[in-house]
């Protein structure tokens, strides 16, 4: 396979992630908007989901307050946001036009009528969409996309770049939330175990559709080691770290095996996976939560680099 | 004001004796469609259209960049005995046009005979020196020809210009086909329709069969496209798809040694045949435009060395220049020793003293073409243009002469097209593509263009122009 064509295809699995974590973050949002004040009032409650995505700042240039509306745009329509779900989508069917030949007329359908979609929405009368429904479309579109091609696509090359772009831009996501609930949900160490943490804890959980399953596989009782258990270390859950990066191993093992010849990405990526697999959540807590994360995200990144070097015939998209 | 009584055109309809006997089925079709059902229809097929992807994209001009050519769901029709004529025709000028090609770039026998003016040929903009005493595989220089074509009469056909480059449009000729069928099943139930959907095998067989003679394997076919900000990259995509060959851009191609190789996740792999789909001049900047972006730098010392065969072959748009049209006939002549089955429209080249004087004083009569222009732009059609168009054409035509040709107005045919009130006649053209490698194939079937807007004969698609299904009736 082309090089282009695979980092094109990579691509597309990162920006199709990456507009999903937009839409749970908006979900997010909008519920803590409804729900009696615990801090600051809502206002916090959306700074806190800009804070997460790392681009408070960017919002911050461009819209005077936090108010939803002002979000919604920002976040769902906003083409000079580049993590915005329009952004982000356009992203994937410019990724997907430069490809077609390699993906199926199913899936380039699904991607290109999601497109269509949005061009219709962004022509709406605001008034007539309410951010459930803009939540509810981007996460229809991402599922019908990523079912097309588990359903569809050969299970050659293409597929393994498509699922590798999916799992490191996964692996980072879940990374970049659980290290914003260090720093901005919980300002303060004061908080460590009161109800108020509580609150935030079921607020990250809520942001990786995980809160019910956690409570399934817990027990119910929400205390930081298990959450971080779960998101980092849980083999059941598919957005924590070892997940993804397990995921991302296989992919790169079939690569291995169907090109005859193993790279630094899968050295990389054993690395990471051998930290994980091994890890505690008391030595997390020693090295400090955050030192943790940083470190993980900085190994992702690398293993992104080398999976550039190694296919994508180097250059960064 | 034109005083005389407006032309009348050959309706492939309804001419004086009735519905003609090939219409006769489409004519019960749309009499009996409810109405309400074409507008739907008509929205299905756009929806697909836009759907598959298939639009044309105009960068610069602001609105949506990507456009969708209008489909008219009335078919165009033509027997099987039109149809053999124009096969032969067609594959009699593709060949001779070849054999020109071959000829120019070795000995130039017929400008040595005296059949066609030194200048023409090599002070062409087109003629590349640099393939000259180059023979490529097989002898192709222009391995798709594509034919355009007008009728004038049940038995009048002329050529309007001939393309040995890239010509475009055949996945409109495939996926107008594909909508009809999905969206009127019963139409092909009811006729005997030649199929075309095996132009893309067709397509890679030829391209193989030209494979570089240093290839000891199954050749390598790619098709190079100068990306997806190029108006025709459907095209490119889909040719590509439906061959199941890689697209390539440039940047994904490298030389090394005497080779092209592509590439790929699993390292460098060896390129046979590269279908381009940019012009010569962007193809290797080490040869051509230093500036361009586009090409693979080293291509033609490879391509000239026999590793690696270009289609069309550099060069070969010294065949379809319109100043060189006008000898096509005496090639056919010249090479094939046989009569042209195909006629040329008359043209006048305004670089000749009697025929310039012609030309200007009938401007308001005649169409007149830029020699290098193409798409429509470009073109005065003086019974539809101004005094004050027809002055500014009459002031380059005298400043440059030799940069136009002047043809009659041709009364080009009409053919039944859906209008807000029902049927009506629009001018339609006709491009079929003929391949040519070790064998000369054609697909019963073209590019039907429709100029929408009434009485316009104008049907780029640059220009309103829409595009029909086009049939074959099988025998």
């Amino acid at each position: 396979m082309l090089s282009r064509t695979a980092g094109h295809l990579y691509w597309l699995g990162r920006y199709l992630e990456r507009a999903e974590t937009a839409a749970r973050l908006m979900e997010v949002g909008g519920r803590n908007a409804l729900l009696p004040n615990t801090t600051g009032g809502h206002r916090n409650e959306w700074e806190a989901v800009l804070q997460a995505m790392g681009t408070f700042e960017a919002f911050s240039e461009k819209y005077s307050d936090t108010g939803q509306r002002n979000v919604e745009t920002f976040l769902f329509f906003d083409q000079s946001n580049p993590s915005s779900i329009a952004s982000c989508i356009g992203a994937v069917r410019e990724n997907a036009r430069v490809v077609r030949t390699a993906m199926t007329v199913r899936l380039w359908d699904a991607i290109n009528t999601a497109f269509q979609d949005l061009k219709e929405m962004s022509r709406t009368e605001r008034s007539q969409l309410s951010m459930s429904d803009l939540i509810d479309w981007t996460m229809k579109v991402c599922a019908e996309i990523r079912g097309s091609i588990e359903i569809a696509q050969l299970r050659n090359d293409g597929y393994h770049f498509l699922n590798i772009g999916m799992a490191i831009e996964r692996a980072d996501n879940t990374a970049r939330l659980l290290n914003v609930k260090y720093y901005v949900l919980l300002p303060s160490m004061r908080y460590v175990g009161s109800g108020l943490d509580n609150y935030q804890w079921v607020t990250l959980l809520r942001a990786m559709s995980a809160h019910r399953s956690f409570i399934w596989t817990y027990d119910g009782e929400l205390s930081p080691a298990k959450i971080a258990h779960f998101l980092i270390f849980n083999q059941l859950f598919p957005r924590s770290l070892l997940t993804c990066s397990m995921k991302t191993a296989d992919h790169l093992d079939h690569l291995a095996r169907g090109y005859g010849k193993s790279t630094e990405a899968q050295q990389k990526v054993r690395e990471i996976v051998g930290e994980l697999a091994e890890g505690q959540v008391e030595d997390i807590f020693e090295e400090g939560l955050h030192e943790f994360l940083m470190r993980f995200m900085v190994a992702n990144e690398d293993l992104a680099r080398a999976v550039q070097s190694a296919y994508l015939g180097g250059a960064e998209a | 004001m034109n005083t005389k009584t407006p032309p009348v055109y050959f309706d492939e309809m309804s001419d004086t004796g009735g519905i003609r006997a090939p219409y006769k089925r489409l004519d019960d079709w749309h009499r009996t469609m409810p109405s309400g059902i074409r507008n739907i229809k008509q929205h299905e097929a756009e929806a697909l259209f836009r759907r598959i992807g298939i639009t044309f994209a105009v960068y610069g001009e602001g609105g949506d960049p990507e456009r969708l050519i209008p489909f008219d769901m009335f078919p165009r029709v033509f027997t099987f005995g039109e149809w053999r004529k124009l096969e032969r025709g067609i594959k009699q000028r593709a060949q001779a046009l070849n054999m020109f090609l071959s000829d120019v770039y070795d000995r130039g026998e017929i400008v040595k005979a005296g059949r066609i003016p030194a200048d023409l040929v090599y002070r062409n903009e087109a003629f590349e020196i640099a393939v000259h005493g180059f023979r490529p595989p097989k002898s192709v220089f222009s391995h798709i020809v594509g034919i355009d074509l007008v009728r004038t009469g049940p038995d009048q056909f002329y050529v309007l210009e001939d393309n040995c480059r890239t010509p475009s449009g055949v996945s409109y000729m495939l996926e107008n086909r594909e909508i009809m069928m999905r969206m009127f099943p019963d139409l092909f139930v009811k006729n005997r329709i030649a199929p075309v959907d095996h132009y893309p095998n067709a397509l890679k067989s030829t391209l193989a069969s030209v494979a570089p003679q240093k290839c000891d394997h199954e050749p390598r076919v790619v098709v190079l496209t100068p990306g997806h900000f190029n108006s025709a990259y459907y095209e490119h995509t889909f040719l590509a798809d439906m061959m199941g060959v890689e697209l390539v851009e440039g940047q994904d191609l490298f030389v090394e040694g005497d080779f092209v190789y592509m590439k790929t996740t699993e390292g460098p792999k060896k390129v046979d045949v590269i279908y381009r789909r940019l012009d010569d001049a962007f193809i290797d900047p080490l040869c051509f435009r230093p500036d361009s972006m586009l090409g693979v730098p080293g291509l033609m010392s490879v391509y000239l060395s026999g590793g690696v065969t270009i289609c069309s072959a550099p060069g070969a748009g010294v065949a379809d220049d319109k100043a060189i049209y006008v000898y096509v006939p005496e090639m056919i002549r010249f090479y094939l020793g046989e009569e042209p089955i195909l006629e040329n429209v008359p043209t006048f080249q305004c670089g000749k003293a009697d025929d310039r004087k012609y030309v200007l004083e009938n401007l308001p009569e005649l169409v007149v073409k830029e020699v290098h222009g193409s798409g429509g732009y470009g073109m005065l059609v003086g019974p539809k243009s101004s005094k004050s168009q027809i002055e500014a054409f009459r002031a380059k035509i005298e400043d440059n002469p030799g940069g136009y040709i002047a043809q009659p107005t041709l009364a080009l045919s009409t053919c039944p097209t859906f209008v807000e009130e029902g049927i009506a006649p629009r001018h339609v053209d006709l491009r079929p593509y003929c391949l040519m490698g070790e064998k000369i194939e054609l697909v019963p079937g073209g590019l039907t263009r429709v100029a929408l807007t009434e009485g316009s004969l104008v049907v780029n698609s640059s220009q309103g122009g829409g595009v029909k299904d086009t049939w074959v009736m099988a025998e």
